[in-house]
């Protein structure tokens, strides 16, 4: 093995060591935060602590490892990937390993948190140097049994070998490894050398998933454990008047009919203020019962009345209110080189077009749930959420807990997508459990799941662009969007840099309708407006497509800024991949193709989308998707997400819609709100490009291009422009395919 | 409330629970056989489908008190060692991204194969087309169907 990075670290910052009273050696370390000077390690499994570390491996005298890993997973992999990286650089074989999902129980540390991308990208040397770590300190335990030095022994497959060909397996020296110093300096290997970073690894839950056992918190259960279902109020604007539980009660399985909401709106007025918590402060209903079907029957039977205390919102009204703020005055700039204005006065030709998109659910299939068991020692909370430090924190203000009294357990999730960054269950959870003292589920049917959510909110984009002597020479994005706007630094996505004369410009209108992050926030529609418009542009400028990006491209490579956030050069590799791999512009008759580039979450995606029309209908055959993710840490999964990530952003441009009358919205379950189907599916041809650059994530970056690579093929095949989303409810075609 | 006897996975299993209750909830929360899902509860999403009597089925439609005499098989019994042609090629292709929807997908294309070893792929297509993956693993599903057919023909 070729020494490729000598690392010096700090040795308090992530890494202690203990002999297990079961035998073994526990390794614990801190991802993303300093351990405490004086944390302690456990002798004992059951008292791992996750205030010191977040993450732990063990190694049992038999050589076999568990690595405990730290973040949630919602699907996106990384209970699979990040443990290979600590494999990796333990040198251990992947076989020999064991993953279990890490607790949360903290105010420690600052990311153990599925959203954004981001895993992957801070995991990628923490993880490794504490893999190299434990390699070198087995190493060092082997050599000083040996009486040589460590330098003259390696380690392979869980197995260290002296210069003389002796071997001692990883088992035989954990009790003494564990007892060494922590090194201080440790040498990751040379990716060359890497014997399970970049070769495909199945799922780490694969064998519970297909066999059916429990893993996600709508399994979870506890003995004496009671169902809740929730009554929230039907549109947002109302709260809670008064209601009639004789129905309810008079059912068998219901136990009892409470009150909850006066925890969150004391939460609130006094000022407290947290991120995760976007939910409505009137009171609700909730039914507890034996079974969650009692529970659902109960909560069917409540008759409530409600009030309207703030406006009830419309989607008509939203989109008059977004149109108006578009051609208004009032806008933050975000970004502004050069001189917008003057350009498009000495112009000879402006093009403006507006993009338009609604609100969106998540809709992961399995709906919101969480278990709570509020009691005098301690409050302790199971179940799929994305921010369990977020979570535990506020429940701990609610409840007026202090934080160590708060335990937090995760799941395996049945889809995250955004919604369960928000922990709206969780602290309803805890406050029905602190009412009655008693071990509670807290379930939501479809229906509660698509009626009160935290939606994508709806966003209008209006872009103009200025032509003079045939060049671009100005670009001016105005957003409009409901309750937010897009992040410091999607303003230094390409275009940035490309155009001389650039501004971004933002507006938004406060709604009472909750609103959040949903798959790739902003640009899962921005990405589907600016690349439709830069097929237009294309047109009208007389270039091919590809020729426009690459001059663009080349332009910012002459003349770099250093305020963009992305790579004219891997954007230019990625599209020249996508065109090779496509056949751009060589299809057969009949086929049309859309091509689509962007950047965003740090990786760097083209795609091209092949399209027939079926009776005046858009069939997508086939996607080509080029992606540059550095390293790419395990191909199965990434290929998983790439695949996943483009059929899910097809699904979502073309048939998803979603709005609100009189503040009630308008689709409750999959009868009316269309998911995409198997049927409706292309073929996803993924192709990477090979990099020895640091790994970037992956769980969003394919979805947002998409949606403008398959509109700019529906007009090749039909002439027209579309600019609204879902696309399929703006070609006057009605193709409904629901189960 | 009344009781039934179900025979669910080659095994009996006697119930308390009112006559309109979803087999789904009963599967679930009373025989603790949770591999079964609940995704829609209107028969939308096939996360919760099952074999009843060989044919594939939404248990959230199926009323406890219709299901007494069928022969139920969930994917708890789908085989006894994980090792079922269709969960082997899951496996294989690694399909699942969160997995919710797998057990509910395995069972419509474990029933689908059995009638029909060697489909198209339009009828593979078409088979699959009432099971929703909001992961969108569809493309790994098409394919594990096609590697679950090579294995069964």
């Amino acid at each position: 093995m070729k020494p490729s990075k000598r690392i010096t670290f700090n040795r308090r910052s992530f890494l202690k060591t203990s002999a297990l009273a079961s035998g073994g050696m526990l390794i614990g370390f801190n991802l993303f935060n300093a351990c405490k000077p004086d944390a302690k390690m456990p002798v004992d499994l059951s008292q791992l602590n996750y205030n010191d570390f977040n993450a732990f491996i063990k190694i049992s005298p038999e050589g076999k490892v568990t690595i405990f890993s730290p973040n949630p997973e919602i699907g996106q992999g990384v209970k699979t990937s990040m443990p290979m990286l600590i494999a990796e650089e333990l040198e251990v074989a992947w076989d020999d390993v064991y993953v279990e999902q890490g607790k949360l129980d903290t105010k420690n540390y600052t990311r153990q948190v599925a959203g954004g991308s981001q895993s992957i990208r801070q995991g990628w040397e923490p993880l490794r140097q504490t893999g190299a770590t434990a390699r070198q300190m087995l190493i060092n335990a082997a050599a000083a049994r040996w009486g040589v030095d460590a330098s003259e022994c390696t380690a392979k497959v869980g197995v260290i070998t002296n210069s003389k060909g002796e071997t001692l397996g990883y088992g035989d020296v954990v009790l003494e490894a564990s007892v060494l110093e922590v090194p201080e300096d440790v040498t990751l290997k040379d990716p060359k050398d890497f014997t399970i970073i970049g070769k495909g690894k199945g799922n780490v839950d694969i064998d519970k998933i297909i066999t059916g056992k429990p893993l996600f918190g709508i399994d979870y259960k506890e003995e004496g454990m009671l169902y809740a279902t929730v009554l929230r109020p039907p549109a947002f604007g109302q709260i809670l008047v008064s209601y009639d539980d004789s129905g309810a009660r008079s059912l068998p399985g219901v136990i009892d009919v409470i009150t909850i909401g006066k925890k969150v709106r004391d939460y609130q007025e006094s000022g407290k203020w947290n991120w995760s918590m976007k939910m409505s402060n009137s009171d609700k209903v909730v039914v507890i019962a034996k079974t969650t079907w009692d529970a659902m029957k109960g909560k069917s039977a409540i008759r409530a009345t409600w009030k309207t205390e703030t406006p009830l919102e419309s989607s008509g009204n939203h989109d008059s209110i977004l149109l108006d703020l578009l051609n208004g005055n009032e806008f933050n700039t975000m970004r502004k080189d050069g001189n917008v204005k003057e350009a498009f006065t000495s112009a000879d030709k402006v093009m403006e077009r507006v993009y338009e998109s609604p609100f969106l659910p998540h809709n992961t299939l399995e709906p919101m749930n969480f278990f709570a068991n509020v009691t005098p020692d301690k409050v302790h909370l199971v179940g799929p959420v994305q921010t369990p430090q977020a979570a535990a924190e506020v429940v701990s203000d609610l409840l007026g807990r202090d934080i160590e009294d708060i335990h937090v357990e995760m799941t395996r999730m049945g889809g995250g997508f955004g919604r369960r960054l928000y922990g709206d269950f969780v602290y309803e959870a805890a406050e029905i459990s602190n009412a009655i003292q008693k071990p509670i589920k807290i379930v939501s049917s479809r229906e509660d799941d698509m009626t009160t959510g935290v939606y994508r909110p709806s966003t209008k984009y209006k872009i103009a662009a200025s032509i003079k002597d045939g060049k671009l020479t100005g670009y001016h994005l105005k957003e409009a969007c409901v309750n937010g706007n897009m992040y410091g630094s999607i303003p230094n996505f390409f275009p940035a840099g490309a155009i001389e004369n650039y501004q971004v410009d933002t507006a938004n209108y406060k709604s009472n309708i909750t609103t959040g992050a949903w798959r790739a926030p902003f640009t899962n529609f921005l990405a589907s407006a600016e690349q439709s418009f830069f097929d237009e542009l294309a047109e009208e400028l007389g270039l091919d497509r590809v020729q426009l990006h690459m001059d663009l491209l080349d332009k910012v490579k002459k003349n770099p800024d250093p305020k963009i956030d992305y790579s004219p050069e891997r954007l230019q590799g990625v599209l020249k991949l996508a065109v090779e791999k496509s056949n751009w512009g060589k299809t057969e008759a009949g086929v049309y193709q859309g091509l689509s580039v962007y950047y965003c979450h740090n990786t760097h995606v083209a795609e091209v989308a092949d399209i027939t029309m079926e009776n005046g209908v858009p069939n997508v055959k086939k996607v080509t998707c080029a992606i540059d993710c550095g390293i790419v840490i395990n191909p199965l999964g990434a290929m998983n997400q790439a695949k996943g990530g483009v059929i899910d952003g097809i699904g979502h441009a073309l048939y998803s819609d979603f709005g609100f009358s009189n503040g009630i919205p308008q689709s409750n379950n999959f009868n009316t709100y269309q998911l995409i189907r198997m049927g409706q599916t292309p073929k996803v041809d993924v192709h990477f490009i090979e990099s020895n650059i640091d790994p970037t994530g992956l769980g969003e970056p394919t979805l947002p291009p998409v949606g403008a690579a398959v509109a700019n093929a529906i007009y090749k095949a039909t002439g027209k422009r579309l600019t609204k989303q879902p696309y399929m409810s703006n070609m006057n075609v009605s193709e409904k395919v629901l189960g | 409330m009344p009781t039934f006897t179900l025979k669910i996975n080659n095994k009996s299993h006697t119930v308390e629970a009112d006559m309109d209750t979803p087999l789904l909830w009963v599967l679930r929360d009373q025989i603790d056989l949770v591999g079964t899902k609940y995704g829609c509860g209107i028969g939308q999403c096939g996360a919760c489908n099952i074999h009843v009597n060989g044919n594939v089925m939404r248990s959230c439609l199926l009323q406890v008190s219709q299901a007494e005499g069928m022969d139920i098989t969930t994917i708890e019994g789908l085989s006894e060692n994980g090792d079922h042609p269709v969960q082997k090629a899951w496996k294989e292709v690694d399909v699942p991204q969160c997995g919710y929807c797998q057990a509910g997908q395995i069972m419509t294309a474990s029933a689908f194969l059995n009638n029909n070893p060697s489909p198209s792929e339009l009828e593979i297509r078409n088979a699959m087309n009432g099971n929703i993956c909001r992961c969108a693993a569809y493309n790994s599903i098409e394919e594990a169907v096609k590697v679950a057919s090579k294995k069964i023909s």
